[in-house]
């Protein structure tokens, strides 16, 4: 799925949800967001979707209707209240309808995240009338040549359509844009094409680098001075527009000096189940090595959560090493992003190297350089099908993944 | 932010908002799309009684009966009353 709202920028908003990284596995957190990646089949071939580049082994093998729901209620007893409903495109199943008939019952607030590919008329009532709270639809661009290419599909006009439904059935619009190249010089545009669609909330997300976008990063990253024109625009915006819509920028972490306290904490908020039944402190986590996830179909979400040596790794901060273990502001970060830290230095436990203090740090200024090289920057974009999905699976194509320590 | 709260002024929650007690947590939530917020008992007490009926006199009124002992509450509830506008949790009747 786009990288949305599940990632930093919502995290930030959960007020008090957090324990300042203090002692690891008796922190008692309690899982208040369950994300249901609940499939990862996609009409779409987004360049900068953040799925694993092997989903494709996770399609063959997904959880039951029944699974889902004793999940969601597993999950409520363990205190999550909102649910995210997202995947791949969600709607490929024809299940969510009982999946959002359940949720409501259990008392989520629930969330439904869309390409807009494949909601009718007749799936939105049935949503409604089941008591989904949101839908949040992702959108490209203004031009439909930018949507069509990023998206490797015809989607422009379907998307303005589903944006219409949505708000004609009372719902909130929320849209999710995801930011690169192709689109930064169009955030403008884009913003009074969401306030004429009538949109509630708009979330401008800075493509971060996992999945498929890091295979693609040198084609996908902006310029520094374009992301803070883009931000400066935002800005005016935001005075402009007022209280009506709210706007959230989602900063790319590559251009900061510190890294993004990523999902809120290891095992703080955030409880993922994957369409085949693994459970992640992270979208990402599988990337990491020497780590057994809990799977539901052999474990409970409880044990998961509280007792899995792999939700308990990373919790709090007595997991650290240099510099980050000394380091003043380690509260504020927890070290950053494991996952991001694993793929680009090799070494789980370091210092995520956007963090200037990072020994590792050049790597993220090479790849900045690297996006400006013209040669690598031409290359053509990898997307996100599942022949190139298979092919990454089986290891039959390593193209641009060899220089990560991990399948992306 | 100009966020004059009247005494004569009727609140409720705002919309796509839901407001519940949360047993796991122990607290009262707001819930909204992109996010939640977790209340500290005054504050839920503040926003259960909005009813888009009652007044902020009559809710002031209603919590000073209910928690006789809390001393110079209603500078409290009213600035709750300022936040939670602020922060467009509830709309004004
Ligand atoms: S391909 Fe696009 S629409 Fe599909 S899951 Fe990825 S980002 Fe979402
Ligand atoms: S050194 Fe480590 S803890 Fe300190 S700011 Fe950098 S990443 Fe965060």
């Amino acid at each position: 799925m786009t990288q949305t709202s599940l990632g930093e920028s919502v995290v930030q908003k959960v007020v008090q949800a957090q324990n300042n990284g203090v002692a690891a596995n008796v922190t008692h957190t309690q899982p208040l967001w369950l994300l249901a990646e609940i499939t990862y089949r996609c009409p779409l071939h987004c360049a900068f979707c953040y799925n694993p580049t092997d989903y494709d082994k996770h399609t063959h093998n997904e959880l039951s209707t029944e699974q889902w729901i004793q999940v969601l209620r597993d999950a409520r007893k363990l205190g999550a209240i909102q649910l995210g409903i997202s995947g791949g495109e969600p709607l490929l199943r024809d299940d969510i309808e009982d999946i959002v008939i359940e949720a409501k019952k259990l008392g989520y607030y629930s969330n439904l995240i869309t390409s807009g590919v494949g909601l009718t008329e007749k799936r939105i009532q049935a949503f409604k009338d089941g008591g989904l709270d949101h839908i949040q639809l992702s959108m490209h661009d203004i031009t439909e040549e930018i949507n069509n290419f990023i998206t490797n599909t015809k989607t422009f006009e379907l998307k303005k359509k589903v944006a219409a439904m949505i708000k004609n059935h009372g719902y909130p619009m929320v849209l999710n844009v995801v930011i690169h190249r192709y689109n930064i010089g169009h955030i403008k545009e884009i913003l009074e094409m969401a306030e004429a669609l009538g949109a509630d909330y708009v979330e401008l997300a800075n493509t971060q680098y996992y999945g498929w976008s890091l295979v693609n990063r040198n084609q996908l990253m902006p310029l520094k001075e374009q992301i803070d024109e883009a931000e400066k625009i935002t800005n005016e915006f935001r005075k402009k527009a007022g209280n009506k819509m709210k706007i959230f920028f989602v900063v790319p972490d590559y251009f900061g000096n510190r890294p993004k306290k990523c999902m809120n904490g290891w095992g703080e908020v955030f409880m993922i189940v994957t369409a085949n039944g693994d459970v992640l402190p992270c979208h990402s986590a599988r990337v990491l090595p020497n780590m057994v996830f809990p799977n539901v179909r052999d474990s409970g979400l409880e044990y998961s959560w509280k007792d899995s040596p792999a939700f308990n790794k990373y919790r709090g901060d007595s997991w650290m090493k240099g510099p980050c273990v000394t380091c003043p502001e380690k509260a504020n970060d927890l070290a950053g992003c494991r996952c991001q830290a694993f793929l680009l230095t090799g070494d789980a436990e370091s210092a995520d190297p956007v963090c200037s203090l990072s020994p590792n740090h050049h790597l993220i200024e090479k790849a900045i350089e690297d996006s400006k090289n013209p040669v690598l920057a031409s290359q053509p974009i990898i997307f996100r099908t599942d022949k190139n999905s298979k092919k990454y699976a089986s290891g039959e194509s390593t193209e641009r993944v060899e220089e990560f320590h991990a399948l992306p | 932010m100009e966020n004059k709260i009247q005494h004569s002024d009727v609140y409720a929650i705002a919309l796509h908002h839901r407001f519940q007690w949360e047993e796991a947590q122990q607290s009262y939530v707001i819930l909204f799309p992109e996010g939640m917020v977790k209340l500290h008992g005054g504050a839920g007490e503040v926003i259960k009684r909005l009813d888009a009926k009652a007044t902020v006199a009559e809710v002031v009124a209603d919590l000073k009966a209910t928690f006789p002992d809390a001393e110079g509450i209603e500078a409290d509830i009213i600035g709750m009353f300022e936040l939670a506008l602020e922060k467009a949790w509830i709309r004004k009747i």
